[in-house]
């Protein structure tokens, strides 16, 4: 038991000073019919630190990880490189180990941090401020459409058909019991977004509209004109980001009109980790800071008159409002925004411009190559760095095939939209700065020979 | 002989008033090192990153090319390892020492679970990849799966809530979907005055009306009130057991029968399942749904605040309610993910998806491995000595601190004390401060509600026996400087990073991200 | 003028039909330094005992009820920048709302200054 540090003889001793004269003393108060007399049946002893990583190493062994093949997987998580830094740094044990800054004499680093981050965040998707994040960008979303229905008092939010459907799975779920109108169609495939048919959806019931940008199948448009139509009947505009190195090279959503602006902040510094833990984030205009969930970090002064970080209105928050609160959120997803401010960081404004045009370079050059393969045409005009192919037949099974070749070629719209099969040849293909020439031609290749 | 003069002198003067602690010019004081901000020391052209040179293509971003200046300061990998190398050293941590913050169970984080999860196998997996890709993925989370289910007795387990108070949504969403699919439209749900505020808030976010359910004067639920409340109006009753003020709710069968006889379900917050775990089945007890907070129990590290993880275990009238996705082992060993595809036939009144992908995978790993390393003999002495260590800390301090629940019997993993008998115009506040000067993390202050001045202190059982007594000592001391009213304790901590802060500035005045001095100034 | 108040530690004064509505000195005392007073908008009505604001220290935020029924004229806009107001002048220029009466009969349960106190020195 390398974790416990008590020896029988402390347990002897710390028993006769409160008192009992056993353990089972201790646990009186559970009835009788409910104790354990012994270990649960049917579940194995403690085991060494090699047999656990041993057998762990073994179920890691029967995956295929990205590194390992020709990847091209996006929709809502990427593959970036993550400088070897920001691991190190996220496991020092002062981050790693500490808990939520409640006690702000002691927790700075932490703070300071998260002013940092709350900074960064707002800059990049172009809002006023931005809380210290939330569980995942699915949720951020929800929480933003429930925000929307705060401010506006309105219960009607239109989705674009361009946002990911498991954000909009997860608002559905939640509208059900909330009671909120969500409208929502599956996507069509137009190299054009939704924006005029939202913009002509938009009446005096509309809380708000909620966009992805880039969408879900990778197409970007100016945001400006929603922003106005949803304003002038005194809507709110909810921006998704799912790829923030997007705004690296592309307009921030807040600078178009945008109210809220949510995202999901994986991509920079937090990796793919098999969908979790993800990184929520969640920006808005200054006016609706008090309607915002989630924690905030401010700053302030200490008794000695020097700059310091804590948590602020907190009177937002379950903990004192409780069933008043604005959310039910108790925790942000704090190690993943350090390595997110820690990756910022260490790209600044220069590499995150430099990291988003080789993206956009690199995806630009897979679009062309792969378009030329018979049975390929690729749907966008415009893209960052994920687009659509439209395959000669259903994708899933594409996708499938070409895994068992050692090739990982996108997400199929079939996974995505079970219930759409007008769609279902469509292939969402995302390129980022690890993808390789090599790689798009075995892609090329694979998808030639599967197609003929 | 040579008679060499020069060189340093190698004994120390003692020191006196005068010598103490001058200001430093750099405000530094040696080890303890001041860090600016990011935006103070950065510069939008400094990158620690290098790239390959990108293709030279036709853009295709059509005309929402970002031109304006973004504001994001770059370091050089170097100044970067230092910016944050000197933050992390202002916090407070469990590797620096014990860290007893009631209701938070900061135990010890084994650094295998960090060694685990980060095998590119887990941590290089896309969520999306096909899952015969994946099948490794799968089984953990399947494997932790039945761990959870064997240890609680429950009957099936939901993975994918990521945090806490996620899984109270999602246990509360499965009961609602439970009322709804018999056609029963209960509106309340009873909540005891001590519990966490995430339980109200929760079933607020969930469309219920929230009543208080009173405590007996020994702390725990008042049994004739719950029973005299229930009816059929009441969809849920939440309870927190072992509850908030450290106590096991003896009465908690009983209590289950009532509620399920009133036709209404059983939530139990599993906050401090800690103390219990591998000695007591909630199953056995009655309860429909509870989370369990793997951040606490068994030990994925908190972070600064998250992330955490928040499965939650089902009874079998709630379990065909769970969200999507999830995973069924197959009769020919190979592990299925039930998605929005296929869940029509295999679990139709699933409630939907609460969260984009498979929950918290990273934490998944590490609490399997916290798990296997531990096994079940393990795991049943994690309560017993988290409890031990618990009421050792209660008996060696209720002589000079109120222990309010002290006669009701044993307390379980957590020992609560309240401000009585302090003197006048002394806080909990300047006892938790006072820790910290001691080189402690003060314990959870003010929480619960129903005890004054709480100080709820939750040791874990990572912590030695010597751990223990320093730490009683200094509660000890401060806790008799406070009763004599020693005026030098409110200006506590002196010794840490930061004095007191300013958190009515904080909020009047807030200031939440950062702007160039001149625009500041500006603004004014 | 007359000033009324109530045992949720409110202040009306009436002035024809409009009422001016605070929070006691009493209460500012009890709720420590005011950080944010959510206020009512322009013609809002409340029904006597509707939460009609929120006042905010840093760790708790209570409601206001309204202590008779009417309809939203003005809010003092003056806490918006300055929600020390409340805590520095309770009974004068930190006012929260002024309302416009809708039954004057309601004013006749509530309680004189002199009952107020003593009311408070009984807590």
């Amino acid at each position: 038991m390398r974790y416990l540090p008590l020896t029988d003889t402390d347990r002897a001793e710390m028993l006769s000073v409160i008192g009992a004269s056993s353990i089972d003393d201790l646990f009186v108060d559970v009835p009788a019919q409910a104790r354990l007399t012994g270990k649960i049946a049917g579940l194995p002893t403690h085991a060494s630190e090699l047999a656990v990583e041993r057998h762990m190493a073994a179920l890691a062994r029967q995956n295929l990880s990205a590194g390992e093949a020709p990847f091209f997987l996006g929709a809502g998580a990427y593959k970036h490189h993550v400088p070897a830094s920001v691991d190190h740094l996220i496991q020092r044990g002062e981050f790693l180990t500490a808990y939520t800054p409640y006690q702000p004499e002691i927790a700075q680093g932490t703070l300071q941090v998260l002013f940092e981050f709350q900074t960064q965040v707002a800059r990049l998707l172009g809002c006023d401020v931005a809380n210290a994040s939330m569980y995942d960008g699915s949720t951020a979303c929800w929480e933003a459409i429930v925000m929307a229905r705060r401010i506006t008092k309105r219960g009607k939010a239109i989705l674009s058909s361009g946002l990911h459907p498991h954000y909009v799975s997860v608002a559905s779920t939640m509208a059900k019991f909330t009671g909120d109108a969500l409208a929502h169609e599956a996507p069509t495939l137009d190299a054009a977004t939704d924006i005029d048919a939202l913009i002509a959806a938009i009446d005096r019931d509309t809380s708000c509209v909620v966009v992805q940008y880039p969408d879900i199948l990778g197409r970007i448009a100016d945001l400006t004109p929603l922003a106005d139509a949803a304003h002038a009947v005194g809507a709110l505009l909810v921006a998704v980001v799912t790829e923030p190195v997007a705004l690296g090279a592309i307009k921030a959503p807040g600078h178009m009109g945008a109210d809220i602006v949510v995202g999901e902040g994986q991509s920079i510094g937090v990796g793919l980790q098999f969908g979790g833990p993800y990184l929520g984030l969640f920006a808005c205009k200054q006016k609706y800071v008090r309607q915002m969930p989630g924690r905030l970090c401010g700053e302030t002064v200490d008794a000695a008159g020097k700059r310091g970080f804590v948590l602020t209105l907190s009177t937002r928050e379950q903990h004192i409002r409780r069933e008043k609160a604005t959310s039910n959120i108790c925790t942000n997803s704090g190690l993943c925004a350090l390595a997110f401010s820690i990756h910022m960081t260490l790209l600044g404004e220069k590499g995150l411009r430099t990291l988003a045009t080789l993206n956009h370079g690199l995806a630009v050059q897979a679009a062309d190559r792969l378009a030329k393969v018979p049975g390929v045409t690729l749907l966008n005009d415009s893209f960052f760095n994920e687009f659509t192919l439209i395959l000669s037949k259903d994708a899933r099974d594409v996708v499938r095939t070409l895994a068992d070749r050692g090739v990982l070629a996108g997400v199929s719209l079939g996974r995505l939209f079970p219930k759409a099969p007008q769609i279902g040849n469509g292939l969402v293909v995302a390129v980022t700065e690890t993808v390789t020439p090599e790689d798009i031609e075995a892609l090329a290749n694979a998808l030639e020979e599967e197609l003929a | 002989m040579t008679m060499l003069k020069e060189g340093r002198p190698t004994t120390p003067e003692p020191v006196k008033d005068a010598h103490m602690a001058p200001a430093t010019a750099t405000g530094n004081r040696a080890l303890m090192l001041e860090e600016a901000l990011i935006f103070e020391i950065g510069s939008t052209d400094t990158t620690g990153v290098d790239f390959a040179q990108a293709p030279t293509v036709a853009s295709r971003l059509g005309t929402l090319a970002r031109t304006d200046a973004i504001g994001l300061p770059g370091l050089s990998e170097q100044e970067t390892v230092r910016h944050y190398t000197r933050l992390s050293r202002q916090n407070y941590a469990i590797d620096l020492g014990l860290f007893p913050l009631g209701s938070c169970t900061m135990k010890h984080n084994p650094r295998l679970n960090e060694k685990v999860a980060r095998m590119p196998g887990f941590a290089d997996l896309h969520p999306l990849a096909p899952q015969s890709t994946v099948q490794g993925a799968l089984g953990v989370i399947n494997e932790l799966a039945v761990w959870l289910i064997r240890l609680t007795g429950m009957h099936g387990v939901a993975m994918t809530p990521k945090a806490g108070a996620h899984g109270e949504l999602c246990g509360l969403l499965c009961i609602r979907a439970a009322l709804e699919a018999r056609g029963d439209a209960r509106q309340v749900v009873l909540v005891p005055e001590s519990a966490h505020g995430t339980n109200p808030a929760t079933a607020a976010f969930c469309g219920y009306k929230v009543e208080d359910i009173p405590a007996t004067p020994e702390g725990r639920v008042d049994l004739e009130a719950l029973k005299a409340r229930l009816g059929p109006d009441v969809a849920a009753v939440m309870i927190t057991n072992p509850n908030t003020c450290g106590l096991f709710e003896r009465d908690m069968k009983v209590i289950s029968d009532a509620v399920h006889a009133a036709g209404a379900f059983v939530y139990c917050d599993g906050a401090n399942f800690n103390a219990i775990v591998g000695r007591v089945r909630p199953g056995d007890l009655g309860v429909d749904a509870m989370h369990i907070n793997l951040h606490k129990t068994f030990s994925t590290p908190h972070g600064g605040g998250g992330p955490g993880s928040g499965p939650v275990v089902l009874s079998e009238a709630l379990a065909p309610f769970g969200p999507l996705p999830y995973t069924a082992r197959m009769a020919d060993g190979s592990i299925h993910l039930i998605e929005e595809e296929n869940v029509g036939e295999e679990m139709p009144q699933s409630f939907g998806r609460m969260s984009a992908f498979h929950g918290q995978m990273g934490m998944f790993t590490r609490a399997l491995a916290y798990i296997l390393s531990h096994g079940a003999d393990g795991l049943r002495q994690v309560a017993e000595d988290a409890v031990l260590n618990a009421n050792y800390i209660l008996r060696s301090l209720d002589d000079v601190l109120d222990a309010p629940f002290a006669a009701s019997g044993p307390c379980m993993h957590e020992a609560l004390f309240s401000d009585k008998g302090l003197a006048e115009g002394f806080t909990t506040l300047d006892i938790a401060k006072g820790l910290i000067d001691e080189g402690f993390h003060p314990m959870t202050m003010y929480f619960p509600l129903v005890v004054h001045g709480a100080m709820l202190i939750e040791p874990t059982e990572t912590e030695s026996k010597a751990a223990l007594d320093q730490f009683i000592m200094a509660l000890r001391s401060l806790a008799e400087r406070a009763k004599a009213g020693d005026e030098a304790l409110k200006g506590a901590p002196y010794h840490a990073p930061r004095r007191r802060l300013d958190e009515t500035l904080a909020a009047r005045k807030p200031v939440l991200a950062w702007t160039e001095p001149g625009l500041a100034q500006a603004a004014e | 003028m007359s000033r009324y108040f109530t045992d949720e530690h409110e202040w009306i004064d009436v002035e024809g039909e409009i009422a001016t509505v605070g929070i006691t000195d009493y209460a500012q005392e009890q709720l420590g330094d005011i950080v944010f007073v959510e206020l009512p908008a322009e013609g809002t009505t409340f029904d006597k005992g509707d939460d009609a604001a929120v006042v905010e220290s840093v760790k708790a935020a209570s409601d206001v009820y309204a202590p008779i029924s009417g309809e939203v004229v003005e809010s003092n806009s003056a806490l918006e920048d300055e929600p020390a107001l409340v805590n520095s002048d309770a009974e004068e220029d930190g006012w929260f709302f002024k309302l416009r009466i809708t039954d004057a009969s309601e004013l006749e349960g509530l309680m004189t200054e002199a009952a107020y106190k003593k009311f408070v020195a009984a807590l």
